[in-house]
């Protein structure tokens, strides 16, 4: 065999309290994709902060093309061919695309001429992109390709994808997977990424697992089922959760020509939005970030108030009432933020179980809290939840994700509601939590509850929801039933390639013929 | 090199133990400038914590002024540690004081002779209005038009001082005064008189008030869901949203709230202590309030303690300042140190300091 692109022998990294990374090897050939596997915390971003030289390792050794490797800052691995693509852009929004690239260059050309290079390089790895416009007008699609560009400007050896699709319509992913094979094609290697088997299945040629900063195996995707790496990947075996059989009751949210502006400034205004769920049914929402998803739960929760008539709990006109009316008459709601939205960072569990809860479980008493009854509630949503804490007086900051996750979800599934909005529900929570959590919202849902799950992940949607509908741009597609959609329709429904369609035109032109 | 890291929950001894070693390490810092001064730094520090409380001499005239500075000092910042829990910032509370001493010493004079019992208590209603009154213009002016109620309430300030310099030459000025700037004097008007309520201690109506104040704030804040709201809302603002907590209803309280203590306190000193309005009235309670809200980390009792302390440090300034002929900005300098060492040492109940080498390359 040749000499490996990359080889990395016992990498080992350590923070206060948590070793991320433990004795990490592994190699890159040339050309070849990579897989980076793992749950969140497993430790794969600290391992690629290592290769780009943002983090320096406590132990171990890297060698690129056989030379040895020690990047002390990014500029240097970048310099040694070494690119990565964030999962958070660091982009200028009132910049334009050129202007953006060249800020990222050490000595940038003229603006003119690497305008001229963006394009000819957007052309060739069938990227379509205007160096001209303004990065503020650009879909989360195309400001990935701002990033790509950037990097494939550099001619790099290998470069490091973090996550690229979460932010992706399945058509979206599809185009970056055909430029991602030509650049392998052409001898840059890709290290992959993600914890979205069926993608690594698709694109990647060998994988390496991590789980809790080890590598725990190593394997072929294409020779594996989603299912046998996710349990390498969890270390456990994972149960679908059930759903039980349900009739729908009665209508209990219904949601008619809702138009709000965002209340944040870079934010999606929902544009006539409307939806009608029953008792018992799950109405998954999907969409890609950004698209009026934070606005849809502000809107519902009662944070941003609307016309009367927009928004009923029941029959009863709700939109012009605050969280805690719509409380009252059985609407409670799951934000995504956990820490500064769901909850107060440096208030307790029982601070916090107080938050949200005081209006459906009766804490108050002209106004003065009966705390012992807020403990006693905070305990219970720790017991029935699996919240791993040492105890109720703890603050919330100090709760790992998953932890406060089910804390938060907890605290409204245990308020009875008769309807639930949840956004991102498993957003960054461990495999089991995540599990625990869509079973919750089901069992929930059995008994009659009315649940909107707003999610980009898919695969959770279509595991929990009844009906499936898609925020674009502030639109929501009307519901469709679940069972049966295929997830390219799902994609087409979420705003098919935004605009992208373009793209490798060329190369599905010459197929055919 | 020394790291700082963040601990899980904040630390309970640190948060009680920091305003010991911050007294402690001021006492240290002062005594050293005092030496540099040229003076006996532990006679400077005896001079200034102890003299005020137990010399033979003054201790007669300076103890009952513990109380008659400290009262005022922790009513304003009682109801400024309100706002800051919850992120609205007064910092006019000067201005809402004269204000409360104008309004209440005006219902006062208006009666003049007249007595009665309901005199003194109109002129504490009118103190707590004019003070809230005052307050209402910059909540107002942040709830409709989102401008700085931190501007808006300190410009406030020159103006109340403006206005009170007008009233003293003008409308409340008094008639047999031989011409001289500045009003009757209330002190000797019994029907409105906040006369010391037992002899020799200081104690007059004001600091009653702020004595119910202070627990009314803790029983507010512990037990009651405004007190949690105004919490919440100072330390995540998105999540008083979730709750249910209106911004508006919010800052408009917090203004009224501290508006009304300032106002009233105006009115105690106008109508005790100082006895009238005149063009120098304001003695900057309204300012050192705020100090001392942050030195008794809003927390009520801390601010009572810290209102002590703080009234402490004034008188015993005095005294260094004519017995020991220590400059003026000394005393200022070492208040400062004061509040300098609590907020650093603040640092520790919160983060954990840790020697660490350097990142090996």
């Amino acid at each position: 065999m040749t000499v490996p692109l990359l080889k990395i022998e016992g990498l080992t990294k350590a923070y206060p309290g948590v070793v991320a990374n433990s004795d990490v090897s592994f190699a890159i050939q040339p050309g070849e994709v990579h897989a980076l596997l793992g749950e969140n915390g497993a430790g794969k971003s600290t391992l690629v902060k290592m290769i780009y030289g943002l983090v320096r390792p406590d132990a171990g050794r890297m060698a690129l093309r056989g030379v040895p490797y020690h990047p002390a800052k990014p500029s240097e691995a970048r310099n040694q061919g070494v690119a990565m693509v964030f999962q958070h852009f660091s982009l200028f929004e009132a910049l334009n695309v050129a202007e953006n690239v060249a800020l990222g260059m050490e000595n940038p050309p003229p603006m003119k001429q690497l305008a001229e290079r963006i394009r000819a390089v957007s052309q060739e790895y069938g990227l379509p992109l205007d160096p001209g416009r303004l990065v503020g007008d650009l879909s989360a699609g195309e400001r990935q390709r701002v990033e790509i560009i950037r990097c494939l400007l550099q001619d790099p050896k290998l470069l490091i994808m973090d996550e690229p699709t979460s932010v992706l319509t399945p058509q979206e992913v599809g185009i970056l997977f055909q430029t991602l094979r030509q650049l392998s094609g052409e001898g840059t290697a890709i290290l992959y990424i993600s914890h979205k088997l069926e993608e690594i299945r698709t694109l990647c040629d060998e994988a390496t697992i991590l789980r809790r900063g080890r590598v725990v195996a190593t394997c072929t995707p294409r020779d594996r089922t989603a299912r046998e790496m996710a349990e390498l990947m969890v270390g456990q075996v994972l149960t679908p959760p059930a759903k039980a059989p349900k009739t729908p009751g009665p209508v209990a949210l219904e949601v008619r020509d809702l138009s709000v502006a965002s209340p944040n400034p870079f934010g999606t205004a929902l544009k006539s939005v409307s939806f009608s769920l029953r008792r018992g049914e799950v109405l998954g929402i999907a969409g890609v970030a950004g698209n009026g998803q934070d606005e849809l739960l502000l809107a519902l929760s009662g944070e941003v108030t609307s016309p009367p008539q927009a928004v009923q709990i029941d029959g009863a006109p709700v939109g012009h009432l605050g969280p805690n009316a719509r409380r009252a008459l059985g609407l409670v709601a799951a934000p995504e933020e956990r820490l500064g939205h769901a909850a107060a960072p440096d208030m307790s569990l029982t601070e916090n179980a107080l938050l949200s809860a005081h209006v459906r479980k009766g804490f108050l008493r002209r106004g003065f809290i009966d705390w012992a009854a807020v403990e006693r509630f905070a305990k219970d949503v720790i017991t029935a939840f699996d919240v791993r804490t040492p105890g109720t007086d703890v603050a919330a900051r100090a709760l790992s994700g998953g932890n406060l996750q089910k804390f938060v979800i907890g605290r409204e599934i245990l308020q009875n509601p008769s309807v639930i909005v949840v956004n991102q529900p498993t957003w960054g929570v461990d495999a089991a939590a995540a599990a625990a959590i869509r079973q919750a919202l089901l069992d929930l849902a059995a008994k009659g509850t009315a649940v909107v799950a707003i999610s980009q992940d898919l695969d959770e949607l279509l595991e929990i929801a009844d009906s499936f509908a898609a925020l674009n741009e502030g639109r929501l597609t009307p519901p469709r039933p679940a069972q049966g959609l295929t997830v390219d329709q799902i994609g087409l429904m979420m705003g098919g390639a935004h605009g992208m369609d373009v793209a490798h035109r060329h190369e599905e032109a010459g197929a055919s013929a | 090199m020394i790291r700082l890291e963040k601990r899980p929950t904040p630390s309970r001894f640190w948060t009680a133990a920091t305003p010991v070693l911050a007294v402690i390490a001021t006492m240290v810092a002062g005594g050293l400038m005092f030496a540099a001064l040229g003076k006996d730094p532990l006679e400077a520090i005896r001079t200034i914590f102890w003299d005020p409380l137990f010399h033979p001499q003054f201790a007669g005239y300076s103890r009952p002024q513990l109380l008659v500075k400290a009262g005022p000092l922790i009513l304003i910042a009682i109801g400024l540690s309100l706002g800051f829990r919850a992120g609205v910032w007064n910092i006019g509370a000067e201005g809402q004081y004269i204000i409360g001493a104008i309004c209440g010493a005006a219902v006062g004079l208006a009666f003049y002779p007249a007595a009665g019992w309901y005199i003194f208590p109109l002129m504490v209603i009118a103190g707590a209005l004019g003070g809230f009154v005052w307050a209402m213009i910059p909540g107002i002016l942040r709830t409709r038009f989102n401008t700085s109620e931190i501007l808006v309430s300190l410009l406030l300030v020159y103006v109340a001082q403006a206005l009170l310099a007008s009233v003293a030459l003008g409308v409340l000025r008094n008639p047999q005064g031989g011409g001289f700037p500045g009003s009757r004097n209330l002190a000797q008007y019994p029907a409105a008189a906040n006369l010391e309520l037992i002899p020799g201690t200081g104690m007059h109506w004001g600091v009653v008030a702020a004595f119910i104040a202070v627990i009314a704030s803790f029983v507010l804040l512990q037990r009651h869901i405004l007190g949690f709201n105004i919490r919440l809302s100072g330390q995540a603002p998105r999540a008083a949203r979730f709750a249910g907590v209106s911004p508006t209803a919010l800052v408009l309280t917090c203004l009224g709230v501290s508006g009304v203590l300032a106002g009233m306190a105006g009115l105690f000193e106008a109508a005790g202590p100082s006895g009238k309005i005149s063009i120098d009235f304001a003695s900057g309670y309204g300012f050192t309030a705020i100090i001392v809200a942050f030195l008794g980390r809003l927390n009520p009792v801390g601010i009572l303690l810290a209102g002590l302390l703080m009234a402490l440090t004034y008188i015993g300034g005095e005294l260094a300042q004519f017995m020991l002929g220590l400059p003026k900005a000394s005393i200022q300098a070492f208040q400062g140190m004061l509040l300098f060492f609590l907020l650093a040492l603040d640092l520790t109940s919160n983060y954990r300091l840790r020697l660490a080498k350097r990142e090996v390359a």
